[in-house]
């Protein structure tokens, strides 16, 4: 305790840049008002700084029960879900008097529901005024309490609660009540901001906000508690990244020095066994274990206290199936018989992150793949494989063999230094991926409508056809991948060429043409073009090219029949 | 025949044969307000308040000009005429027609609150409104002039405290003379971008009292820049003009602030939704106020804002103008809503002095 406090002081002392609105209004107690005023920063500021200095603030003054509510809110955990959008909406355009339609003209401008309903409600502190807001942690701990309770309660305690709160505070108590915030706080700057608080290092800090922990009964002592001790049996580690290659494999100089894997295409997993236990992660932090009913059986034949890092992906006889399939697996909510043989799940192992319950992430690669071969080279599922090695002697060889990766399943190569430790998020220099290029065509756009949040005012996500015939045939949507000033220009163009209006959607005069890039392709029947593209994006705007120059239907068909399978 | 007829040149008055604000040449011209979407070049004379004429003459360059005060009246082939206080920007005026007992008002653009410059909009009683919806939504409420003075203050000495210039961004005309007068109550020195220094001139020299700026030229150097203020046009933000501040933060000063979403996408440090238009409650009072029958809703969310006054039992109607852009004045593009007024896209008129952009 005293040495977070000595570090607070230090940090007070040394951070010019505290922003005088951010006093605490007294001690440990910032109120929703801090909170409030810390996604603002957040939300808006344009520089990194800013954030870990909001953040660091924000931690030296809060009530430690708001510090983990925020840690857990920021790394995408939600409170209980006390009321509903329609309650919400209801409750709001009432208290503002508005008739329901124009609630939607508002929202349609705004672009986030939250928002929209901070600012429709009539004022009842002025935004420069100091409310009388209780701690963060009241209003969550107050939703679970109202729950299961008569519509009538729930309703009461929102609006007294928007009734003692200013428009900044509505609107992130608004977002704890319609789900997650999406605030630009990496892992990375939460890590560095709790660092300033304790002498855990960054690797610990990172495991210890990961995995499914309860920001309702964990303390922040607990959190930052400095003793080792493994409390949570199911905690992932936080996976390393690798940086994408740009420049040529021989920069990376001697071949013996690095370890080649193929890049696999589907989801990066951890697989953990504690406790006699199993738990699978996703690289999203999500707990996938109940998803994959074919891992189950892996309990009894892996050792107790192990931590794998690999590939989740739908493969027979070792060989991967598309990317598509196990989309479709994992959007089920029951997995059936069918599904278990037609898209059997296989988890391609290729690295050792904890062994008998100790933390191997700083043994170099070459020792834990050692490790590792040991473990799984000698079971004999089907369900669990070692991801091969690609043995090469010089760089060439790799170069040529990297064109055969879609033939493989993979969409290139994973270089890793033979002496690597398993490091904390992306970090440059000893893990490289090599990726193959994107697939590409050349289409037009027919449809426009406009984006979401930051985009609500622009139309900025597009609907594409290739030709077939005389006819356009529409066949992906894409939201991104050209600049703002592009965006504008495509905007502008839509407002002047708009043709017909279908609710949100614009048809437009088929003129622009664009190249989209996509990683995949596979045959849908819910698709007119007969086609689904994996990660479609927009590649580069082909204001060189006439709409009559576009591809062809046929293009994409046989596209389909190279790369589909 | 009706009082005011929409034509293809703007707002006609048959019965006393002239346009207001027209956008294309006519041969007699009332204009509300300088803001280039409502005055533009190429008629063959103009009538306006005293006050607007210093700015039309900056920005149409010399023309046969009439002025007139507020509630003064000035008979046209039968037609009683009058301007009254609009509460835009300095000079702003609605017009008042009255002809045969009826009355039409128009408002051009307004604004509700008083800023301390442009005069304290008016109620005009009339049988017919033309009003404008630039912010006709409900989310749009502003903040009072003086609480917005007090933020933007705040944040230009909070910058100071840090070393860090700060770069205001506020049209040229209307918040650019606000803004100065806010920042001058906490700033000795304030620096300003040359279209905003030809605007301040020109009021200087029509008589206003304004305070002291000074002009950003390619001698003046960067010691003096470090910590200051400087106020710029939207045209100014993201351009190479921008490079010579050294560490400097960019506080946009427009309504479309109020979204959080608009800010982030500009890229700006701070969002000061700050307009010289009417917000949501200030359009609803003023059209009881007037006390009108009949209302015709132009630039702006003009299908919103009607179909609410027709639910409120408020006839309106929406009528198509070349004010403002249309429906979608895109508040995410490079400039505001005022981006359509700049003094820069004054550029179909060949006599008009050219307005400086980046130097
Ligand atoms: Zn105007
Ligand atoms: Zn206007």
């Amino acid at each position: 305790m005293n040495k977070v406090e000595n570090d607070i002081e230090r940090l007070l002392n040394e951070d010019h840049d505290r922003d005088i609105s951010y006093s605490a209004s007294g001690v440990g107690g910032l109120g929703l008002g801090g909170f409030a005023d810390l996604v603002k920063v957040l939300g808006t500021s344009t520089k990194t700084t800013d954030k870990l200095n909001a953040l660091v603030q924000y931690f030296a003054s809060a009530d430690d029960k708001d510090k983990v509510w925020v840690i857990a809110l920021f790394s995408g955990r939600k409170p209980k879900r006390a009321v509903n959008t329609t309650q919400l909406i209801t409750w709001c355009v009432e208290a503002a008097g508005l008739p329901g339609w124009l609630f939607g003209e508002s929202y349609h401008t705004v672009g986030d529901l939250a928002e929209t309903i901070s600012l429709l409600l009539p004022e009842t502190i002025p935004a420069d005024q100091i409310s009388e807001s209780k701690p963060l942690h009241f209003y969550i701990d107050t939703f679970r309490q109202i729950e299961k309770q008569d519509e009538s309660i729930k309703k009461q305690f929102i609006i007294e609660s928007w009734d003692q709160m200013n428009q900044n505070e509505r609107f992130v108590f608004n977002k704890l009540i319609t789900g997650a915030f999406r605030i630009g706080v990496s892992q990375k700057m939460m890590v560095n901001a709790l660092a300033k608080f304790t002498s855990l290092e960054a690797s610990v800090i990172a495991h210890r906000i990961s995995g499914n922990w309860d920001p309702s009964t964990t303390t922040f002592a607990e959190l930052l508690n400095e003793s080792p001790t493994i409390t949570d049996y199911s905690k992932p580690y936080p996976f390393y990244l690798a940086y994408a290659l740009d420049a040529d494999p021989e920069s990376l100089g001697e071949p013996e020095a690095w370890q080649v894997e193929w890049k696999w295409d589907g989801i990066r997993g951890q697989m953990i066994k504690r406790n006699n236990t199993l738990f699978v992660w996703s690289r999203g932090e999500e707990l996938m274990t109940d998803k994959f009913p074919e891992y189950h059986s892996l309990k009894d034949v892996l050792p107790d206290g192990i931590v794998l890092d690999g590939e989740i992906i739908p493969s027979i006889d070792k060989k991967p199936l598309p990317f598509a399939l196990l989309q479709t697996r994992i959007g089920r909510k029951n997995v059936t018989k069918k599904n278990l043989q037609e898209t059997p799940i296989t988890f391609f192992a290729y690295d050792l992150l904890e062994y008998n319950y100790e933390d191997w992430r700083n043994r170099p690669l070459d020792e834990r793949r050692k490790q590792l071969q040991a473990i799984i080279e000698p079971l004999t599922t089907p369900t669990i494989i070692l991801s091969p090695i690609v043995t090469f002697s010089k760089w060439e060889e790799l170069t040529e063999l990297r064109t055969t990766s879609r033939e493989m399943g993979a969409e290139g190569f994973m270089i890793k230094r033979k002496s690597s430790t398993y490091q904390v998020g992306r970090k440059t220099g000893d893990w490289w991926k090599w990726k193959i290029e994107p697939l590409v065509i050349d289409c037009v756009m027919i449809y426009a409508e406009k984006g979401s949040g930051r985009r609500s005012n622009l139309y900025t996500a597009y609907t594409f056809a290739v030709k077939d015939g005389d006819k356009l045939i529409p066949f992906t949507r894409a939201y991104s991948g050209l600049t703002d000033k592009e965006f504008n220009e495509v905007d502008s163009f839509v407002k002047r060429n708009a043709i017909e209006k279908f609710g949100p959607v614009r048809t437009v005069k088929p003129e622009l043409v664009f190249e989209i890039a996509f990683e995949g392709i596979a045959a849908s029947n819910r698709h007119k073009s007969g086609v689904a593209l994996r990660f479609p994006r927009i590649n580069r705007w082909r204001k060189d090219k006439k709409p009559d120059e576009i591809n062809t239907l046929d293009d994409l068909k046989q596209m389909l029949q190279v790369y589909g399978k | 025949m009706a009082l005011i007829e929409f034509s293809d040149k703007g707002l006609c008055c048959p019965q006393g044969q002239f346009y207001i604000d027209p956008w294309k040449p006519v041969e007699k011209a009332l204009i509300t307000h300088a803001h280039s979407d409502h005055a533009r070049w190429g008629s063959q004379s103009y009538l306006c308040h005293q006050y607007t004429k210093p700015l039309l003459q900056l920005r149409l360059g010399d023309n046969p000009y009439q002025t007139v005060e507020w509630g003064e009246t000035v008979f046209m082939n039968g037609v009683k005429v009058s301007f009254h206080p609009a509460g835009h920007v300095i000079g702003s005026s609605q017009i008042r027609l009255e002809y045969n007992g009826e009355v039409w008002v128009v408002s051009g653009d307004y604004k509700v609150a008083n800023d301390g410059l442009s005069g304290q909009f008016e109620v005009v009683p009339c049988n017919t409104f033309i009003t404008e919806s630039t912010f006709g939504l409900p989310i749009y409420k502003w903040k009072s002039p003086g609480q917005i003075n007090k933020d933007i203050q705040s944040w230009v000495l909070k910058n100071k405290e840090l070393d860090k210039t700060s770069v205001v961004i506020a049209y040229s005309l209307g918040k650019a003379q606000r803004v100065i007068q806010a920042i001058a109550e906490v700033t000795d020195k304030i620096y300003v971008h040359g279209a905003v220094y030809n605007v301040h001139q020109t009021l200087i020299n029509a008589g206003w009292k304004l305070p002291e700026v000074h002009r950003i030229t390619p001698e003046t150097t960067k010691e003096e820049l470090t910590a200051s203020v400087v106020v710029a046009p939207p045209s100014a933000d993201g351009s190479s003009w921008m490079k010579r501040f050294p560490n400097h933060v960019t506080g946009v000063c427009s309504g479309w602030m109020q979204v959080r979403g608009n800010a982030r996408r500009r890229n700006v440090d701070a969002g000061f939704a700050m307009s010289d238009h009417a917000d949501w409650p200030g359009l609803l009072q003023a059209v009881k106020a007037t006390g009108a029958e009949k209302v015709f809703v132009t630039h702006g969310f003009q299908a919103t804002f009607s179909r609410y006054l027709n639910e409120l039992g408020i006839e309106a109607g929406e009528v198509k103008t070349e004010y403002g852009n249309d429906e979608e004045v895109s508040p995410l593009a490079v400039t505001d809503e005022d981006s359509i007024e700049t003094d820069e896209s004054v550029s179909d008129n060949p006599e008009a002095k050219t307005f400086e952009t980046n130097e």
